[in-house]
C-alpha cells in the first residue's frame, strides 16, 4: 500500500520536474527567492520551500497548500535566482498537476492565440487561466 | 661639536595642514648645533633628497634631523641620502611629525608646539649619534628543509633547481608525508600518487638533494647564514646503500601483526617493512618494538633472506652535524584525536572513521585495495553520513577542539561524497554542514557537481549524536532550513576531523627561536607581506605548518620559500644591523638576566679574565651578545639591573637626552 503511494509520488515529481524544467538540486538554500517574494505573507509555503519539497519528494502538502494559488506568477524569484532554478516554474507546475488531480481542464487551446501579447511571458497567461478560469 | 641640518616636511597636506611646518624650522634654527634649518613640499622626493645633499655640501653638516612621517616609512630613504651626501647614514634622526603628531591633532597651534618639541628631541639624540657600521657575516650556501611533505620536497627541489644543495630530514623512513597517503586530489580529483610520487623521485635523484628520512632535528645553533644543526638518524637494522628495496624480508618475517601506521593502523605489516609501494627511499626498516631478534636475540630470518646483506641488527643512531645558511620549517599537519567528540562515537563503532581513514579505505594501495568496506563486517555501506566541522571553529570556552577554520574539509569531504557516488550509485550519501567553504580556484563548481550531478544530499545543520543500534548507526541530526530533527540509520560515519599542527613543531620552534602562535601554528613576519618567513632571520616556513592550507596553497607557499632561500643563499655577505645591544664587561655582573628576555637567542656568557685593583687576574662570567642574531629590540637593556648592557643607536644616554628635550 505504502509503496504504491510511494510511486505515485514519485511519478507525480517526475511530473512536475518534467513540466516545470526544473532541476532543484541546482537550488543552493540562499534564500533569495523567498527574500524577494511579494506574496511571502499570502503563502505557508515560500519558493524555497517549494524547491526544497519536490527535491525531497514531498508532494502531498504542496497538493494541499492552497497558498500555491496566490503565487502572483510575478517571476521575480525566476529573474533573481542567482543559480538559475527557476521557482516560479516549479509552482506552476506544482499548480498545473494539481489541477489535473482535481480533473480540471476548463480552457480550450483555441482560445490562447486571441490573448496572447508580444511582451507577455507565457507563464503569466497559463497562470491567469488557471486563476481565472470560472 | 654637530653640525646639524634640520629638514622639515610638509607631506602635502599631511603635515602642513595641521602643523605651520615654517614655524617648525624658525623654531629649531636657533637650538644649539643647527646650522641650517628648513622646508619643503616632499623631503622624500628625488628634488627634496637633493636640496639634503646641496645642503650638507653647503653648510658641512655632520649630522641630520628629518621631520617627517614614520621611521618605518621612509628611514631607510633618508639613510641612503646621508650615504650618498658623505655622511654616515646612521648620524640621521627622524622626528614623526605625522603619525605622532598632524594625523592625532586638529588644532594647528598645539600640533606645532608639539612638532618643535619633537624635533628638539631629535636635535638632542642626534648629537650624541655615532657613526655605526653594519657587520658582515658569510653565507653558507647550503639549505634545510625540516619535514619531507609536499612542502618539505616543494621547497627543496626549487631551492636544490637553483644550484644549491638541500638536506631534507624526514621523521618517517619515508619522504612523502600526508598527501603519499591521499586516494584523490580535489578539484581535479588526479589520483595522490600519481602526481606526488615523481616529485619524490625527483628530489631523491637530484644531485643537490640530500634526503635524511628516519631522522630528526636535535640541536640548532648559530644564525642567519650560518647555522649549525645537529641531526639524529634512527637506526632502520637496515643498511640503505646496500638495501635494495626487494622487499622478501617483509614477506617472511615471521611477526605479522604490526600495526601498519601508514594505512592509519587498519591493518598490519610485518616487525620489519616497506612504508609503501612508492616509498623514497625504498629501503626496508625494522621496528625495534615488534621485531624478535632486537627484543630477545631469537630469529634473525630477514638477515638469512636477505641476499643483499644489508640487515644490521646492531645499527647505532647516527649523528650527523652540518652547516647551513637558510632553514626550511616544513612539519605540517595531523587530524586531531576524536576522543573529546565521542557524541560521533568514534570510540564505539569502527564504522565511525575519520576522512583521512576513509582515504585509506577508498585508496587501492589500501587494506581494502580500494573496495569501500566497512571496517566491522566488510559489507559495503549503502547510506554514508559526513559530519564537517567536527573540532573546528569551536570557540575557546567549549573547552575542545579549535577555534579556526580548518579549510581543507569542506573541498575533501564534497571528493568523497561524489566519488562513492560515482563508485557506487546504490549508495546514499548526506553531508551535514554548518556552511560549505569553497573558495579556491574551480572549488565551489566542484562542490555543487558533488550536489547537482552526483545527487549528494547537502543538509545544513549538525550531527548531534550518533548511537550505535545493532548493525546500523542512528544518526540523530538537524535539518535547519526545514526546522526538523532528522534521523538516519547509516552504515558508515565519516568525521572531518579538525587539523592540528605537528606535534614535534613546538620543540622545533623551541629549537629555532622561532615564534608560534597560540595553536602552535608557526607565525609569519608579516601576516600579508612576509608570509613565508619567520620573525627570526634565515628560518622559512613551508606548507600548513603556518597554518591550515590545501595542496595547491601549499605548493605555491612551498616555492615561495623556496624563492626566499635562494634569495638569501645567493648573497655572499649579509649585511647585519648595526642597531644591536653591546654589554660592558666591566659593569656585567653575568646575572643572566638579559638572556632570559632575548626573544632571539642571542645573548651567550663567556668567562674573562679582569685585572683586579690587587692586581689579582679574576676570571668572571659576562654576557656577550651575537650581533648577527640580536634583533635590537632592547629587552635586554630594560632587564640588565647593572645597566651594562645597551643598545648601539638606541644608547640609554640618548634616550635620556631626548626625554630632557621634550620636558625642558
Amino acid at each position: 500500500m505504502e509503496t504504491k503511494m510511494n510511486q505515485k509520488l514519485s511519478l507525480l515529481r517526475e511530473e512536475i520536474l518534467r513540466i516545470s524544467g526544473v532541476n532543484p538540486k541546482k537550488c543552493m538554500r540562499c534564500g533569495k527567492c523567498t527574500g524577494t517574494c511579494p506574496a511571502y505573507h499570502e503563502m505557508e509555503y515560500h519558493p524555497h520551500e517549494v524547491v526544497d519539497f519536490v527535491d525531497r519528494g514531498e508532494i502531498v502538502p504542496l497538493l494541499d497548500a492552497p497558498s500555491l494559488d496566490r503565487c502572483l506568477s510575478c517571476m521575480a524569484c525566476t529573474e533573481r535566482c542567482p543559480r538559475g532554478v527557476e521557482p516560479s516554474k516549479l509552482v506552476e507546475a506544482v499548480c498545473t498537476v494539481r489541477q489535473r488531480l482535481r480533473g480540471g481542464y476548463t480552457f480550450s487551446p483555441d482560445d490562447i492565440p486571441a490573448r496572447l501579447d508580444e511582451d507577455m511571458p507565457q507563464q503569466l497567461l497559463v497562470s491567469a487561466m488557471r486563476k481565472y478560469r470560472k | 661639536m654637530q653640525r646639524i641640518g634640520v629638514f622639515v616636511c610638509h607631506c602635502g597636506t599631511n603635515i602642513a595642514a595641521t602643523v605651520d611646518v615654517g614655524a617648525v624650522a624658525d623654531a629649531v634654527r636657533g637650538e644649539w648645533g643647527v646650522v641650517y634649518a628648513a622646508d619643503y613640499p616632499y623631503m622624500c622626493s628625488q628634488t627634496g633628497q637633493r636640496m639634503i645633499i646641496d645642503a650638507v655640501k653647503e653648510h658641512a653638516l655632520t649630522a641630520l634631523v628629518i621631520c617627517s612621517c614614520s621611521p618605518r616609512m621612509h628611514e631607510a630613504t633618508f639613510r641612503r641620502t646621508a650615504q650618498a651626501a658623505g655622511i654616515n647614514p646612521y648620524m640621521i634622526e627622524i622626528a614623526n611629525i605625522r603619525e605622532q603628531c598632524s594625523w592625532v591633532h586638529k588644532d594647528i597651534a598645539s600640533a606645532t608646539e608639539k612638532a618643535i618639541v619633537l624635533a628638539r628631541a631629535a636635535i638632542a639624540k642626534v648629537h650624541l649619534n655615532t657613526p655605526l657600521t653594519p657587520g658582515q657575516s658569510a653565507v653558507t650556501k647550503r639549505a634545510l628543509v625540516i619535514g619531507g611533505g609536499i612542502a618539505g620536497i616543494q621547497t627543496a627541489l626549487d631551492i636544490a633547481e637553483a644550484g644549491f644543495p638541500v638536506d631534507i630530514v624526514e621523521r618517517e623512513p619515508t619522504i612523502g608525508g600526508k598527501m603519499a597517503q591521499l586516494d584523490k586530489t580535489f578539484p581535479t580529483l588526479d589520483c595522490a600518487a600519481c602526481i606526488l610520487t615523481p616529485k619524490m623521485v625527483d628530489a631523491a635523484q637530484h644531485e643537490n638533494i640530500r634526503i635524511l628520512s628516519y631522522a630528526e632535528v636535535v640541536e640548532v645553533g648559530g644564525f642567519v647564514g650560518n647555522f649549525h644543526v645537529k641531526i639524529k638518524k634512527k637506526p632502520r637494522y637496515v643498511k640503505e646503500d646496500l638495501c635494495t628495496g626487494c622487499g622478501i624480508c617483509t614477506e617472511k618475517c615471521p611477526q605479522k601483526q604490526v600495526p601498519n601506521a601508514f594505512n592509519l593502523n587498519m591493518d598490519t605489516h610485518r616487525a620489519i617493512y616497506i612504508p609503501f609501494a612508492q616509498a623514497v627511499p625504498k629501503v626496508a626498516v625494522i621496528d625495534p618494538d615488534a621485531c624478535n631478534m632486537l627484543k630477545n636475540g631469537k630469529c634473525g630470518v630477514c638477515a638469512r633472506v636477505c641476499s643483499a646483506g644489508a640487515i644490521d641488527y646492531r645499527q647505532e643512531p647516527e649523528t650527523i652535524e652540518e652547516e647551513y645558511g637558510a632553514i626550511v620549517a616544513a612539519t605540517g599537519y595531523n587530524p586531531i584525536p576524536m576522543d573529546a567528540f565521542d557524541e560521533y562515537a568514534y570510540s564505539l563503532s569502527p564504522d565511525v572513521i575519520t576522512s583521512l581513514e576513509l582515504e585509506r579505505l577508498t585508496n587501492a594501495a589500501g587494506p581494502t585495495q580500494g573496495q569501500l568496506q566497512r571496517p566491522s563486517d566488510g559489507r559495503h555501506p549503502h547510506t554514508v553520513v559526513f559530519v564537517q566541522c567536527v573540532g573546528s571553529r569551536c570557540s575557546a570556552d567549549a573547552r575542545r577542539g579549535k577555534e579556526y577554520c580548518s579549510k581543507i574539509c569542506c573541498m575533501y569531504t564534497a571528493k568523497h561524497a561524489m566519488l562513492i557516488r560515482d563508485k557506487y550509485p546504490d549508495t546514499e550519501v548526506y553531508v551535514f554542514y554548518i556552511d560549505v567553504r569553497t573558495p579556491g580556484k574551480n572549488f565551489d563548481e566542484f562542490q555543487r557537481r558533488a550536489v547537482e550531478e552526483y545527487g549528494v544530499h547537502y543538509i545544513k545543520g549538525m550531527v548531534g549524536r550518533v548511537t550505535p543500534q545493532g548493525e546500523v548507526l542512528r544518526v540523530q541530526a538537524s535539518d535547519l532550513l526545514n526546522g526538523r530533527q532528522m534521523n538516519v540509520d547509516a552504515d558508515l560515519v565519516v568525521l572531518a576531523a579538525a587539523i592540528e599542527p605537528d606535534k614535534s613543531a613546538r620543540a622545533l620552534a623551541t629549537k629555532l627561536n622561532a615564534s608560534m602562535d597560540t595553536n602552535d601554528f608557526f607565525t609569519e613576519a608579516h601576516p600579508k607581506l612576509r608570509p613565508v618567513e619567520s620573525p627570526t632571520a634565515g628560518v622559512f616556513l613551508s606548507g600548513t605548518c603556518q597554518g591550515p592550507k590545501d595542496i595547491p596553497e601549499t605548493v605555491a607557499q612551498a616555492s615561495a620559500a623556496a624563492a626566499k632561500v635562494i634569495g638569501l643563499l645567493s648573497k655572499q655577505t649579509l649585511l647585519g644591523n648595526p642597531c644591536v645591544a653591546q654589554s660592558d664587561p666591566m659593569l656585567c655582573s653575568g646575572c643572566a638576566q638579559c638572556a632570559g628576555v632575548c626573544p632571539a637567542g642571542a645573548i651567550s656568557y663567556e668567562d674573562k679574565e679582569f685585572r683586579m685593583p690587587d692586581r689579582s687576574m679574576k676570571v668572571r662570567r659576562v654576557a656577550c651578545v651575537n650581533a648577527a642574531v640580536c634583533l635590537g629590540c632592547g629587552a635586554c637593556t630594560v632587564a640588565c639591573p647593572s645597566g651594562a648592557m645597551d643598545l648601539q643607536g638606541f644608547k640609554n644616554d640618548q634616550i635620556m637626552a631626548e626625554v630632557d628635550a621634550i620636558c625642558k
